[in-house]
């Protein structure tokens, strides 16, 4: 059970900052995923936390001890490695009980600890097994063992699943989960995958070239991602993005494409006046462009041509050639329409996210 | 039919190749078993008639045979080591930490590589009777582990790069510091390359005679290299106490190799931390 705060934490390697400025709070039994593109700086921060990683400034706390200066060993964490780091000349139940013995721990409460572990992730069968003739997914079970047994404060997890197969990814996914739901305690993740990041996390931290992008739940950085970074790097198919001008005709704002006229609705803004004649970049998700005739605002629905069509059974992603040069890319259910196909289309306007080109950041 | 061949050309070259090997080592047994008169004869029998072990027994009655065994085995045994012990820590610290003069270090250990042997005997000499221990083990000791510590460094060095760090990592969150973290996962590991290093120092004290000609003096101390020359007189060689001497001198760098073969195979199996 603990709280872990980073406080103005900066990483830097000679003349090259890794790490900037990064102040996060994790509160005691959440489940907090960094996720972030390779290099981004999501490990770094994980190894600073367990100690495997110098800071160069700022603070930790685990709780309300600072851990700055504590070696790894002192600071009641357990770490499942992205290659599992399994001790290879030791059974399972040796490398499980590896840290309780370093602790001199008694030998039944060891014993205890070891079969209760056991139980959770179905290792029993496995106990007297060497890492080697396991398969990935079993190693990856040991690995957690190994954290599981030392009740630790908090849980780190450096991309656990990116050596196994989709499949069993999906399945310890779930593992993941239960085994949250039954320990409860801090865990902190580090992925580059979104789609573990949106469906284990409870707290989701995106990370960017050393810096945080957003920190939220799943559904509002899904929902209002904060800048176009966190916009395109969440959710699958990506989501598109138009740069315009808007323009009012009337009553009426347009964003105004290449020759192509989109309706705006003005309370996509929080105050349109302002952005009249400005160039701006419009954010739709696929899943928020209507193609379904019956589902849409006639009046204001656009023309485009089917350019590629991606079936993914019951649903396929439509890519539409709305301009000379722009495709934008829709799913929908499965509707079968064959590519060159002239069809309308119109956007879902609740759920239209409007960034400034300069800045970047969300200004709806 | 081309498997066939295949096999019969690969089975005759084995053949081939342990007559090759054997063979002397077979002529020298069957010099060590000839009795006196039949020494120098032309006679190609492996058992040559009228055999005996009369070379054996007199090795051991007639000269410091057993002592120079003795001297040979301390010798060898602790310079082994001595020599493994300190390149485990040193090749630990020149794979794992960045220190000033790392790069250079390792260069320099390759360069002693390619100094002769020879030339090293008076500078080795100087130095072992400047600190007073010409004619001992210690003096012996010393002048070997030093002369084997670089080669030794860069075997265990090489095997300790292919360990992931990961392993000293995860042995430190569960609760190690680093001299715990490679004693118990880092060495255990590393038996393979141990093996390696602990053989190359043995075979190379157990045969090495430049060294020990200087170093030694007194026939009570000698190591079975310098025992056996002493056998080789200037008008009369005892050629069966020489085959004889030389026989058993293989018997403890044999007993050795097949030993540590286990933990040499064991090394090559040793899977990697993924899968």
């Amino acid at each position: 059970m603990a709280e872990v705060k980073f406080i103005n934490v900066t990483k830097s390697y000679g003349e090259n900052v890794i790490l900037k400025n990064i102040n996060l709070e994790i509160k005691d039994g959440e489940f907090a995923v960094i996720v972030g593109p390779s290099g981004c700086g999501k490990t770094t921060l994980l190894r600073m936390l367990a100690g495997l990683e110098e800071i160069t400034g700022g603070e930790i706390y685990i709780n309300s001890t600072k851990v700055n200066d504590l070696p790894p060993s002192k600071r009641e964490i357990a770490m499942v490695f992205q290659d599992y780091a399994l001790y290879p000349h030791m059974t399972v139940k040796e490398n499980m009980s590896f840290a309780l013995k370093l602790k001199k721990l008694d030998k039944n409460e060891i014993e205890k600890r070891v079969t209760e572990a056991a139980n959770i992730l179905q290792l029993n069968h496995l106990l007297n097994r060497m890492p080697k003739q396991l398969s990935g997914g079993q190693r990856q079970r040991v690995a957690i063992g190994r954290a599981i047994v030392r009740h630790p404060k908090v849980f780190l997890f450096d991309e656990p699943l990116s050596n196994l197969d989709a499949k069993l990814r999906e399945e310890m996914r779930i593992e993941l989960l239960k085994l949250y739901q039954k320990l409860s305690t801090t865990m902190i993740y580090v992925t580059h995958d979104q789609i573990e990041a949106m469906t284990l996390a409870s707290k989701i931290i995106i990370m960017n070239k050393g810096v945080i992008q957003q920190i939220g739940t799943p559904i509002e950085v899904y929902s209002k991602p904060q800048n176009i970074f966190v916009a395109s790097f969440i959710g699958t198919p990506t989501m598109n993005f138009i740069r315009g001008k808007i323009v009012s005709e009337g009553e009426k704002i347009y964003l105004e494409f290449e020759k192509n006229k989109f309706f705006i609705p003005a309370f996509s803004f929080t105050d349109y006046q302002k952005y009249i004649d400005k160039e701006v970049i419009i954010g739709i998700r696929p899943d928020d462009i209507i193609l379904d005739e019956s589902k849409m605002d006639k009046e204001n629905a656009n023309k485009a041509k089917v350019d590629v069509v991606e079936l993914l059974g019951a649903r396929e992603n439509i890519y539409l050639k709305i301009s000379e040069t722009k495709n934008i890319c829709a799913t929908t259910n499965s509707l079968k329409i064959p590519p060159q196909t002239e069809i309308k289309f119109s956007f879902n306007y609740l759920n239209l996210h409007i960034f400034d080109p300069e800045t970047e950041k969300r200004i709806n | 039919m081309k498997t066939k061949l295949k096999y019969f050309f690969i089975h005759l070259f084995i053949i081939m190749a342990v007559i090759i090997t054997t063979y002397p080592l077979l002529r020298i047994f069957s010099v060590s078993i000839r009795p006196g008169d039949r020494i120098i004869s032309t006679d190609l029998a492996l058992i040559p008639a009228g055999a005996t072990f009369i070379s054996y027994i007199k090795l051991f009655k007639e000269t410091f045979f057993i002592k120079w065994i003795f001297n040979s085995l301390l010798i060898t045994f602790a310079t082994s080591f001595i020599g493994v012990t300190l390149a485990s820590t040193a090749a630990y610290a020149f794979s794992r930490y960045n220190f000033t003069g790392k790069k250079w270090g390792l260069s320099a250990l390759l360069l002693t590589q390619m100094i002769p042997a020879g030339m090293l005997i008076l500078p080795l000499y100087l130095m072992i009777m400047k600190l007073n221990l010409i004619n001992t083990y210690l003096g012996m000791v010393i002048a070997y582990s030093v002369s084997s510590l670089p080669f030794s460094i860069w075997i265990l060095k090489g095997y300790y790069d292919t360990i992931p760090k990961s392993l000293e990592e995860a042995a430190m969150v569960d609760g190690a510091n680093e001299i715990t973290a490679f004693y118990k996962v880092i060495l255990p590991l590393s038996t393979p390359a141990l093996s390696i290093a602990f053989l190359f120092n043995f075979t190379m004290a157990w045969n090495e005679y430049l060294v020990a000609r200087v170093v030694l003096y007194h026939p009570q101390n000698y190591t079975w290299t310098l025992g056996l020359f002493e056998l080789q007189g200037q008008f009369i060689t005892q050629w069966g106490m020489f085959a004889a001497g030389s026989i058993l001198i293989t018997i403890p760098v044999l007993l050795i190799f097949l030993y540590s073969s286990k933990w040499l195979i064991s090394g090559l199996t040793l899977g990697s931390v993924k899968g």
